[in-house]
């Protein structure tokens, strides 16, 4: 399948998805759907420089954040500014200053450079709570409209459909890679990348190009996090919860496709969604720890992976 | 008529250790060279600092007239120089006919003039791994190969970049008397095509076949140069070999 059916195809599932919320109009419904997307692209931005090029990132936050907190200050300097394009500057952010952070550490190898990507966050934390513009430690309020913009109904349902129609180009973006060159180049520096330059692959611009895209699809999907939260202060933008489940999602489900990480956040986001409400959500990060645990050892490949060994 | 490949001076250290001191050599477009000398002279080290997965500390390397410094490995690849690693580095995650994929995407298409497309590529791939006997694998991963396989892997995948000039780092080691001849053959089938290829090995047998000239490192300096029926007689190399 090309490209464009394939994008097709997603927005009609898309579509589905939407359609049967809007016939549900349970509020609850689209608040719980909203995060899962949220997380397919969150892994899906992970993976593209995680799972394809084989370097970990662990500052996943720094990029979410960055984009959640661009759209705080597009909020206070232009409160009208509709959302979709404060998304398009959040993901502009995130991916210049991964091209900037891919720039100073994609030279180091393997852990090093998960370590200067943790450093990153911390960075980043520290310079938005000492921010007083946009709340500093305290946090920041945004004033959601009570009704959505061009579709009517609650402003979530916007939110979703927002979120829904990134995934879509997120997913599709992704596969589109596997399909290319740059995806066998992406192949070729994760499996050996003194042989891959051997071969002619300019390794560096292919991980900077990774690099860009994956910051940048995790600062768009942070950029409607103000207007779900509503109020944002650094330790909800900078929480543990999207390092580990942007992470443990794409390895669950398979690292090697872009299915991978949509079966991973279904699968976890629903079953963290369902904990929350039966037990608690302070055990999400101690859910997506264990299972991450459990597939590391057992199902390295993923639940994607494990399909395709039986199939062979 | 200028040199294909022209190294002057070459020194490369590692730490305290000097592992190439002061090589002088010169290559013509369409030569055969076989470069030989006991394990640790610095046979490899000579060709990862003229590929440039190695950088040197002194002298210069000048291909095709120009000079190498300061390129990048995939930059130099692109410029025509291709070689074997002497132990096998395959992408483990892709099979046969994807690792060969690779520099045809990266280093023929990236040179502009005849690059290959969809089809093409799959064909061109599946007689490379033919050329070397591994068609019926084209499929399966690397892992599933033996290790002299792999070895056949490495020269097709050199090959597949479509270089000037080739270095066959022991790609002939451990295999059989008939293969050893497959693959001579195979190397002057490219070198009939114009690829001046040098030949980096133990087995005197295919060196003495193949070269039209032979070079001999010896602990990081070249301590013989010219017709291989000469240099194999020559009182030093004879010492480096059979020891005192
Ligand atoms: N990356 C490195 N770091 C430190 N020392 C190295 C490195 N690579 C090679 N050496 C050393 O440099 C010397 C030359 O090694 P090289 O691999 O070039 O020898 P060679 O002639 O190819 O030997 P062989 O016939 O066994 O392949 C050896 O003593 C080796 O230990
Ligand atoms: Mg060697």
């Amino acid at each position: 399948m090309g490209s464009v059916p394939f994008a097709l195809a997603l927005v009609c599932v898309a579509a589905a998805l939407f359609a049967v919320g809007r016939w549900l109009n349970i509020s609850y419904a689209f608040f719980a759907a909203y995060v899962v997307v949220q997380y397919i692209v969150l892994g899906t931005a992970w993976n593209i420089l995680g799972g394809y090029t084989g370097y970990v990132n662990f500052g996943i936050t720094a990029f979410f954040a960055l984009g959640a907190y661009s759209s705080v200050v597009l909020y206070k300097l232009v409160p009208s500014l509709p959302l979709p394009i404060m998304m398009v500057v959040g993901g502009i952010v995130a991916g210049l200053v991964g091209l900037g952070t891919g720039y100073l550490t994609l030279r180091l190898r393997g852990v090093f450079f998960s370590i200067a990507t943790l450093a990153l966050a911390v960075v980043v934390q520290t310079l938005i709570t000492n921010w007083d513009f946009v709340g500093g430690a305290r946090g920041a309020y945004v004033l959601r409209p009570r009704v959505a913009p061009l579709i009517g109904g609650d402003y979530i349902q916007y939110l979703f459909l927002l979120m829904l129609g990134l995934c879509v180009i997120a997913l599709t973006t992704a596969r589109a890679i596997e399909h290319s060159a740059l995806g066998y180049g992406f192949a070729a520096i994760r499996d050996d990348e003194g042989a891959a330059e051997a071969s002619g692959v300019p390794t560096l611009r292919l991980k900077l190009i990774a690099t860009v895209l994956s910051g940048g699809f995790m600062g768009m999907a942070g950029a409607p996090l103000p207007y779900y939260v509503t109020y944002l202060d650094p330790s909800s933008g900078f929480s543990l919860n999207y390092a580990v489940n942007a992470i443990a999602m794409p390895l669950i489900g398979g690292t090697s496709s872009w299915l991978g990480p949509v079966v991973g956040a279904v699968l976890v986001g629903g079953l963290q969604e369902y904990i929350r409400v039966t037990i608690s959500s302070a055990v999400n990060v101690l859910v997506a720890g264990v299972l991450l645990v459990v597939f590391v050892v057992l199902a390295p490949e993923g639940i994607v992976g494990l399909f395709r060994r039986r199939r062979r | 008529m200028t040199p294909l490949l022209q190294i002057s001076g070459l020194g490369k250290r590692f730490g305290g250790f000097t592992a190439l001191q002061a090589i002088d050599l010169d290559v013509q477009e369409g030569e055969r060279l076989g470069l030989i000398g006991p394990n640790g002279s610095g046979k490899s080290t000579l060709v990862n600092c003229i590929c440039g997965t190695l950088r040197h500390d002194l002298g210069s390397v000048r291909f095709g007239g120009k000079p190498l410094d300061g390129l990048a490995a995939h930059q130099r690849t692109r410029g025509g120089l291709a070689r074997s690693f002497q132990l096998p580095r395959p992408f483990g995650t892709l099979s046969l006919a994807e690792n060969l994929r690779i520099p045809i995407l990266y280093a023929v298409n990236a040179r502009g003039e005849g690059g290959l497309a969809g089809p093409a590529i799959d064909a061109r791939c599946r007689d490379l791994l033919a050329e070397v006997g591994l068609a019926d694998k084209a499929h399966r991963l690397p892992r599933d190969l033996t290790q002299i396989e792999m070895r056949k892997l490495e020269l097709a995948r050199a090959m597949a970049a479509q270089p000037k000039l080739l270095f066959a780092d022991e790609v002939m080691a451990g295999l059989s008397h008939a293969e050893i001849d497959e693959i001579i053959a195979l190397l002057f089938r490219l070198n009939g095509q114009g690829v001046t290829v040098i030949m980096i090995e133990h087995i005197m047998r295919a060196v003495m076949q193949f070269s039209q000239r032979l070079a001999v490192l010896v602990a990081g300096r070249k301590i013989a140069d010219g017709k291989p029926a000469d240099v194999v007689r020559d009182a030093e190399v004879v010492r480096a070999y059979l020891g005192e």
